[in-house]
């Protein structure tokens, strides 16, 4: 046994990368197995993944004492590279491919409208509550507003802004905890916020901008207006990203002072 | 070939950082200003250009759709390398703000939806079925 465990475990250990790939999809399979047996598909498996990828991460840190999750562990470490920002950026903006700009400017005036006060008015609920919590420094709300956006706006700001990296978890933790809610409360809402539309989708992807969420919960509410809500949702997080560290950055940082 | 699709959206990438970069520089403060975003705005207007004319071949989109369609396992990744240990200090602060956040984000659908209303609204569903693969 500890023949066989010292050698795969140099092998694990050089093609780390490789192993992140193995690992995470096994997490993922898992993931969505559990999703679709367990919850009967209500609870999207992308957000359980996610969801058991932040008790990885915690795991790991208890057993290394280190700050970056499960990527201390030496035959994990390429899960630090699998999930850094280059390979964060890179696909995020691949996810923009699909996205036709003639199909989004149908939406005229509320659709940019939904994605503007979505946006911002989430990036300042969140940081307003961060702000309650005792948080006083710029970076660090932008921060946690931002994962309060969706959680990617969040660690894009952070890294951007250059905050810890305990904050950065934080604002996972809270668009974690939106796409979780967003997912699981959508078909309960839905008739209560008049979501039976191509054009409502629209908004309430612009709204909402968590894309695993809003494909979640209208999935759940009605499948064709998944799309519609995607569309919009894949501009949010874009927006997000260009704005956190900008504009809301500034605005939140003269609060302040 | 696939190449192809992947240098686009490197290319898009790494201009979109330089003018977030620039950006942030423009703006004095040490930070990549939007760079993200701009690379995502970067990528539709080039793939709706090549898309138009016709110079977009399945195999070289397929250099671009791999990347897409592993963004959540990056995404999962990424929260399997974060320091939630320390952030577990901050739970409340994580649910309160993601909770308020989803409320203040239902409540404003219908105030939006009053907004500039027009009939040939209901009229997409038939007209555009494609569907964005995410």
């Amino acid at each position: 046994m500890t023949d066989w465990l010292n050698a795969i475990d140099p092998i694990l250990t050089k093609y780390s990368l490789v192993t992140a790939f193995a690992v995470i999809g096994s997490l993922t399979w898992l993931s969505y197995k559990c999703s679709h047996h367990l919850t009967a598909g209500r609870v999207h498996g992308s957000a359980i993944a996610i969801f058991a990828g932040l008790a990885l991460a915690y795991l790991g840190g208890w057993l290394t004492g280190g700050e970056r999750g499960l990527a201390d562990i030496p035959w994990l470490a390429g899960i630090g590279l699998m999930g850094g920002s280059m390979l964060r950026d890179f696909t995020i903006v691949a996810t923009a491919f699909g996205v036709r700009l003639d199909e989004f400017t149908k939406t005229g005036l509320s659709g940019v409208v939904s994605l503007l006060v979505g946006v911002l008015g989430s990036i300042l609920v969140g940081a307003a509550v961060a702000y309650a919590y005792g948080y006083r420094d710029a970076v660090s709300l932008t921060t946690i507003g931002g994962g309060t956006a969706t959680y990617i706006v969040g660690p894009v700001t952070g890294t951007a802004l250059g905050a810890s990296s305990d904050v950065i978890a934080i604002s996972v933790a809270a668009g974690l905890v939106k796409s979780i809610l967003v997912m699981s409360l959508t078909p309960a809402v839905a008739k209560w916020i008049g979501l039976d539309n191509p054009r409502s989708a629209l908004i309430f992807g612009g709204l909402m901008g968590t894309t695993s969420g809003v494909a979640g919960g209208l999935a759940a509410t009605d499948e064709r207006l998944v799309p519609y809500g995607a569309m919009t949702a894949t501009f949010y997080t874009g927006l997000g990203c260009m704005l956190g560290p900008s504009v809301v950055f500034l605005f939140i940082q003269w609060c302040v002072s | 070939m696939a190449i192809y699709g992947t240098a686009i959206l490197a290319g898009c990438l790494l201009t979109g950082l330089l003018i977030g970069r620039l950006l942030g520089m423009a703006m004095g403060i040490e930070a990549n200003v939007g760079g993200v975003g701009i690379a995502m705005l970067l990528l539709i207007l080039i793939s709706g250009k090549l898309r138009q004319s016709g110079k977009l071949p399945q195999a070289t989109a397929s250099g671009v759709l791999f990347w897409s369609s592993i963004y959540i396992p990056v995404v999962i990744a990424m929260a399997a390398s974060q320091n939630v240990r320390a952030a577990i200090s901050g739970g409340p602060l994580a649910i309160v703000a993601g909770t308020l956040g989803v409320i203040f984000s239902f409540a404003m659908v219908p105030t939006i939806n009053r907004l500039g209303k027009s009939n040939d609204d209901d009229a997409w569903l038939t007209k555009h079925p494609d569907t964005s693969d995410q």
